[in-house]
Formats: C-alpha cells, sequence, structure tokens
C-alpha cells in the first residue's frame, strides 16, 4: 500500500499508535550497538522464551538506545492499566523474573530504576508498590536534558515507520509538501537558527540557501555519518534508534534545495547502522514515502547507502566527495565549497545526521519554538557523548550553555569509582584537553575555543589523575598520523615529527629543548596544513603544553610519569601483605611475569614484565602497587 | 543496483560498493577481481587499486575466518584497550593486521567503533563486547574456535 494521502498518513499512525499503546505488555531491549555490547541479545532473549513458555502475551520490541549506556542493558516495560517502569542492568535471570512478575499481574521492583509517566493518562503516576521511584526526567542523569534529535530513541521500534508516523513523524514532511514552497521552506530552516551539528556550527538555513541558489544540472544531498571522531557516537545512536527521522529530515532537504538524490555516508565500522537505514529506506520506498510522487504532491526523491571503508579524513567534506567519486579521499581547497561545487561538480548539501533529525521536529514544531531554545546565536540542543573516566557514561542532550561541572560532575556523576577529574577532551582528535580548574566555563563554541578546545561533534572524554596527558597528546598525534591522508606536506611530515618528540618524551629520552621544539612543530603544521585534519591536529598537543605543562616537565626533567602511565618510566610490584594469592593475575600476565603459590603472596620479576598494567587493572585486593 | 551506480553518474561512483562487493564475497581483494571490476567500471585499475589500498578496510591478502578488532578508541584506550590488545597478540600469537596460522582470525586494532560508553571494547565478526577486563578476552575467543568451548554467549557476561 501507499501512502499518498492524509487520511493514508494517519492510518499509519493509528497502526502505530496501537503498537505503541498496546493492550499487551510492551517491553522494550534497548538493542543498540552498545545495549548489545553490554548484553541486551541475552537480555531480550531470555525474556522471548520465559514469556512463551508461561503463555504471556507480550509485545517484545528492540529498540534503540535511551541515552543512559552506564545503565545498559536497559529494559522499558509498559503494563496496561499499570504504568511505564524502566529497568536498568539487567541479566537474564532478572528479564526472565519479571516475566514472571507481570504474569501475575505487577510490576516487580527488582532493577526497576525509575518511572515515565503517561501524558494524558488516568493512571496514578507511580505504579503500585513502586512509589519510591524517581521519574525518568527527574534522575540527576536526564533533569538538565532536552531531547529534540535523540525525541525517539530508545522509543520506537526502529524497524517500524508506523511506529515513527505515530510519534509525529512525517508531520513535517506532509507541511512542507503540501504547504510550504521550497524557498519558504529554507526560510523556516533559517529563522531557527540551526547551525550544523557536525562541528562547525555553520548555518543550516544560509547552507540550503547557497546550494539552491549555484548553478547546476543536478543537485544532492548528502548525509554526513561518517562518524570518525573518536568519543563520539551519536550519530550511530540516531542511525540505529530512529533512522526515519534522517530519511525525512533528507527528504525535506531535498525539496528545499531541488534534489532528486540523497545519499547516507556510513562509516564502514557501524554495520548495525547502516542494515538500519537500509531496512528504513526499503521500508520507506515502499511506502511511497520515498520515491516518485512522494505524499500525492509530484516531489521525487530517492536515498542511497553509501558504505565508507574505514578513513577518517572522509568526515571531511570534499574528502567525503572524493571518496563516493571513486578516487582516494582526499580533500580539496574551499572555496569552491560543495553547495556550488559538490558531487560530480554539481550543488551539493552535506549536512551532519543530528542536523538532519532536528530538521522534522523544527518543521513540525515551527522555527519560532526551535529559535526559543538555547542560548542567543545557539538555538536548539546538542548531543555530547559523556564518556571516559566519568560514573555514568552515555549520550547527553541539551541546548548549549550548561557548565562543564554541570555535565561532568551534576550529569556524569563525577569520576570513575570515586576518583578525581583531571580534564575532560572535547571535540576528537581536532580538539584539546580542558582542565578542571575551568570547569566553570559553559559549554559553547566561544567558550570552549577560548579555553584552546573546540565543541566539535560533541565527544566528552573525561580523564582522571590516573590519565597521562603526555601519553593522551601521543595518543591523538599517533591518530592524526595514521589517519593523515598524505596530500600536503606540513601535515603529512609534521604529524610524524610531533610523534618522534613525543615518544622520546614518554620514553624519558628527551632533553628540555625538545618541548620548544615540539610547539615550534606544532604551530608550523596549524599554520600550513590543506584541511581541518591537519590544521587541528596539534590541538590535543598545544592544550596539553598550556595547561599541564608540569606533567611534560615531570617526564624530560625527572624522567617521571604522574600519572603512572608511561611505560619505561614505571614499575609494578606487589604488597605482599595485600596478595591474597588467588592467581588472577599469574593467569592473566600477558608475559608470564608474574609467580607464587596459590595463597601464598606473588612476586613480578621486573625483569621481564611488561608494564602493561593488567594486573593492576584485575587484581580483586588492590594488591598491584605503581611506583611511579 | 545502487542509486550511485545508476546509468546517469560516472561509472567511477560505484569504485566503493564494487570493492565493499569483492571484499565480502572473497574475504579479501584478488588482484583477477580487481583486474574485472576496472574493466568493467572503466577505471583504470591504477586508480582503483589507489582507492583499494588507501582504506583500512580492505586487504590484498587472504584473511582469518574471524576477523578480532580491538577497539583504540580514545574513550577505549584510557580504559585499558592497549592492555587488551596486548593480551590477544599473545593468545593468538599475532600483531595486528596479521592472521593466525590455522587461518581462524585476523586481529586488526580499530580507530573507534563507537562504543565509547561501553569500553573498552572488542569486536569479533559483528559482535561488539564490552566493559572488558583482559581476563575475559580468551573466553570470548574461545567461542569462535573451532571446538568453541568459551563463553557460551556474552551477552551472558554482565558485571
Amino acid at each position: 500500500m501507499k501512502i499518498r494521502t492524509h487520511a493514508d498518513l494517519e492510518g499509519l499512525r493509528a497502526e502505530g499508535d496501537a503498537l505503541l499503546h498496546s493492550a499487551r505488555p510492551r517491553i522494550c531491549v534497548g538493542m543498540a550497538t552498545c545495549g548489545m555490547a553490554a548484553g541486551a541479545g541475552a537480555v531480550f532473549k531470555a525474556i522471548g522464551e520465559a514469556a512463551t513458555a508461561s503463555g504471556l502475551d507480550v509485545m517484545l520490541v528492540s529498540t534503540g538506545c535511551i541515552g543512559c549506556c552506564q545503565q545498559e542493558p536497559v529494559v522499558d516495560v509498559r503494563m496496561p492499566g499499570q504504568g511505564r517502569v524502566v529497568y536498568a542492568r539487567m541479566t537474564p535471570e532478572a528479564g526472565e523474573r519479571l516475566i514472571a512478575a507481570l504474569s501475575a499481574g505487577e510490576l516487580p521492583a527488582e532493577h526497576a530504576m525509575a518511572v515515565i509517566p503517561e501524558p494524558g493518562s488516568a493512571l496514578p503516576e507511580k505504579p503500585q508498590g513502586l512509589s519510591h521511584l524517581p521519574r525518568m526526567e527527574d534522575l540527576p542523569f536526564y533533569k538538565k536534558q532536552q531531547k529534540i534529535i535523540l525525541r525517539n530513541s530508545g522509543r520506537i521500534d526502529p524497524r517500524r515507520v508506523e511506529e515513527y508516523a505515530a510519534a509525529e513523524g512525517y508531520t513535517a514532511l506532509e507541511r512542507v509538501l503540501l504547504h510550504l514552497s521550497p524557498q519558504e521552506t529554507i526560510d523556516e530552516i533559517t529563522r531557527s537558527g540551526l547551525r550544523g551539528r557536525g562541528g562547525a556550527g555553520f548555518p543550516t538555513g544560509k547552507k540550503w540557501d547557497l546550494c539552491s541558489r549555484a548553478p547546476g544540472t543536478a543537485r544532492y544531498i548528502i548525509c554526513n555519518a561518517d562518524e570518525g571522531d573518536p568519543g563520539a557516537y551519536m550519530d550511530r545512536t540516531v542511525l540505529e534508534s530512529d533512522p526515519y527521522a534522517v530519511i525525512e529530515g533528507m527528504t525535506i532537504a531535498g525539496y528545499a534545495i531541488g534534489a532528486s538524490e540523497g545519499y547516507v555516508y556510513v562509516r564502514n565500522e557501524y554495520p548495525l547502522a547502516i542494515e538500519r537505514i537500509h531496512h528504513a529506506i526499503e521500508q520507506a520506498g515502499e511506502l511511497g514515502l520515498l520515491g516518485d510522487n512522494i505524499l500525492g504532491s509530484g516531489f521525487t526523491f530517492s536515498i542511497d547507502v553509501v558504505r565508507g571503508a574505514g578513513a577518517f579524513v572522509c568526515g571531511e567534506e570534499t574528502a567525503l566527495i572524493t571518496s563516493m567519486e571513486g578516487g582516494l579521499s582526499e580533500p580539496r581547497p574551499r572555496p569552491p565549497y560543495p553547495a556550488v561545487k559538490g558531487l560530480w561538480g554539481q550543488p551539493t548539501v552535506i549536512n551532519n545526521v543530528k542536523t538532519l533529525a532536528s530538521i522534522p521536529a523544527i518543521v513540525a514544531k515551527g522555527a519560532d519554538w526551535y529559535a526559543g531554545i538555547g542560548t542567543e546565536g545557539n538555538a536548539g540542543t546538542v548531543v555530547f557523548s559523556l564518556v571516559g573516566k566519568v560514573a555514568n557514561t552515555g549520550l547527553v542532550e541539551a541546548p548549549l550553555g550548561l557548565t562543564l561541572d554541570e555535565m561532568i560532575h551534576g550529569i556524569g556523576g563525577g569520576g570513575l569509582d570515586g576518583r578525581q577529574v583531571k580534564a575532560v577532551q572535547t571535540g576528537g582528535p581536532s580538539g584539546g584537553c580542558i582542565p578542571a580548574s575551568l570547569f566553570h566555563l559553559p559549554i559553547d563554541y566561544a567558550s570552549l575555543s577560548h579555553a584552546g578546545s573546540i565543541m566539535g561533534s560533541g565527544g566528552m572524554v573525561v580523564m582522571d589523575e590516573e590519565t597521562c596527558m603526555v601519553d593522551v597528546a601521543l595518543y591523538f598525534l599517533r591518530f592524526t598520523m595514521a589517519e593523515s591522508c598524505g596530500k600536503c606536506t606540513p601535515c603529512r611530515e609534521g604529524t610524524r615529527q610531533m610523534v618522534e618528540i613525543l615518544t622520546r618524551i614518554v620514553e624519558g629520552k628527551a632533553d628540555p629543548g625538545d618541548l620548544d621544539l615540539l610547539e615550534e612543530v606544532a604551530l608550523w603544521v596549524k599554520g600550513a596544513s590543506l584541511c581541518g585534519l591537519g590544521q587541528t591536529a596539534p590541538n590535543p598537543v598545544l592544550s596539553t603544553f598550556r595547561y599541564f605543562r608540569d606533567e611534560y616537565d615531570a617526564h624530560v626533567n625527572e624522567r617521571r610519569c604522574p600519572a603512572g602511565v608511561c611505560r619505561a618510566l614505571v614499575r609494578f610490584a606487589i604488597a605482599p601483605g595485600r596478595c591474597t594469592g588467588c592467581g588472577l593475575c599469574l593467569r592473566e600476565c600477558s608475559v608470564g611475569a608474574i609467580t607464587g603459590e596459590k595463597k601464598q603472596p606473588h612476586r613480578i620479576d621486573e625483569a621481564l614484565c611488561a608494564r602493561c598494567r593488567a594486573c593492576y587493572d584485575i587484581c580483586p585486593e588492590g594488591a598491584v602497587e605503581i611506583a611511579r | 543496483m545502487p542509486l550511485i551506480a545508476s546509468r546517469d553518474h560516472p561509472p567511477a561512483g560505484a569504485v566503493l560498493a564494487r570493492l565493499h562487493e569483492i571484499h565480502s564475497a572473497r574475504g579479501y581483494l584478488p588482484e583477477a577481481d580487481l583486474r574485472t571490476a576496472a574493466q568493467d567500471l572503466a577505471v583504470p585499475l591504477s586508480q582503483l587499486y589507489s582507492a583499494a589500498s588507501f582504506y583500512f578496510a580492505f586487504s590484498f591478502e587472504p584473511r582469518g575466518k574471524h576477523t578480532v578488532q580491538v577497539c583504540l578508541g580514545t574513550a577505549c584506550y584510557i580504559r585499558g584497550g592497549d592492555r587488551l590488545e596486548e593480551k590477544i597478540e599473545t593468545l593468538l600469537a599475532v600483531r595486528p593486521g596479521e592472521t593466525t596460522r590455522d587461518g581462524e582470525f585476523t586481529l586488526e586494532t580499530v580507530h573507534c567503533l563507537g562504543s565509547c560508553s561501553m569500553s573498552p571494547v572488542i569486536r569479533v565478526d559483528e559482535e561488539t563486547y564490552g566493559r572488558l577486563k583482559v581476563d575475559r578476552v580468551s573466553r570470548i575467543l574461545k567461542k569462535y574456535r573451532p571446538d568453541g568451548t568459551g563463553e557460551s554467549s556474552v551477552e551472558e557476561q554482565i558485571s
């Protein structure tokens, strides 16, 4: 059946609504890649089998990610007549007990994290016996969040377009195709103040406008899902959790700029995202929501997926285009910008996944609504990925302007295992490290840039006292050295030189002159590289230099690594008093450096020890000590 | 047929899709297949080769039955991804990029698998394992060995 009219669309919504508000218990298991990595697959299987065995008629749904990854595997249960409860850190056994409780007509308290009251429901806000639970939106992790981009993530079945439609999906496309001209659509986006969510923050409406006015025989829209920044995974989450939002956003963009073809360029490392967006495109095509005469408007638009092949530089828009055209993935100088001369030389809009997922919400609720969220010049919300040495990892969507402290200590709950947070690294390999002394700063483009970092794609990697900042700088430079496409000399050779100097430093072989040399090379690479990859590659060095000079000095002058990370500068030993002789470290030591009898204190042979820290990580007694 | 490979577009647009197709069918990029593809797409073999050799995803040598990817993204790195890598190197007796002698495993390091909240993570084929410490690695790998006597299912291991 094709969806051609408003009535057809309403019919689709009714189907979706019947699923979302099923008369059967609806059990949603978060099964994005992060959930799967935490073991959601086994939980899903156990719940399904238990339900079949007990004869309980449930609707078991595999959804995307609700953001609080720390609590994965997460199971969200809606029990008709009782309410909706979110269960955290689920296990297969707890899943079986959940089914037993539901069969007895109860929502169990075990593993229950929060309730989600349904708007307009006549039921008491909290189900019987669960009045002690907080509301989901009141949890410290969610309190300051506002979801626009992630509005459907973890809520709807990403394989069912009818659930997307029931969650206000396709309201925007209908409005645009039937009531707005392409120019009016562009004006609406311009008025909303939406800026590109990929990192650079270019005004989206302006980009569309430039493209629509550029001469060409065809126009294209590309969704940049080549999310390469390590530490950032929100684009993957959106594609896995709410692919239709991206499709609807692309279709609206296509209509606005006069394109009939769109491409989603997805990283090769995201197989599940590729599978889900493929499926969604297929389903939308079958229903006529892609293809010819969409919603009876006469507008034709198709989308295809391009699978990347593992090259970080492809995230740069001109490199992404050369990759699609079949060449190497090499950037070229701008201007001309892709909006004027892009794919196959034609005007092309390249927008990030999150930018495109924002579009349907903006058009459905109106530009003024969106412009009213956030701060002056920074409308709307941004998604951050809060990861690393932080208690609560996950995705956080909020308007710009929260302070780093609210993000890391408030939402993130502070350091991992109660350790002191030392810094946060923002913006991936192009960004920098901001020390805890500056956590009063608000998170916005200007403040982060002033502090020597960038917003970038929203990755926030928290680092604690056991993270060595020199080692982190070396890590990033190795990354950019490996990912440099090699076209321009400053980036290709400069990153290599910086890696060599930093390697001398972490090995305790540097002399004080190396620090000046490192800074000099860094400034040259920054100033003389062709594209963003090279121009920003020195940022991790420059920012750690600025804030953690003492750590560099300790490595160079005292041959000491204060964090106890750099292998040439640390020694490991087992404290005999605390070692119980459990043998775990002995079994796991990769180089056989640990010896000892069962139940007797073990020893590390320093001559054999690779100083990999594995024993320190796994010792249940904390008996391994690092001399730094 | 993918949209990008349609007649309306320059044939080179199909290069990436074609390389993926060969790679997933054969497990690597054999020279004969590259020569055929170059002819079909009317692109010089040198261009095809330069593209194929540029990307991390493509290999010119046969690979193991299973691919083990150790994530070395920032979050995984600072939470011990490099220790997992060393452990796997010891267990499989290979370095990244190499395949075990019995042809079972190819080891790779990757720059980010996008599961940063579960760091450190590894992926075997298409299954991702998170919140790892070195002591779980050997059980996971065993599951993929021909005798398959390791962790019965990764999902059962919830920290």
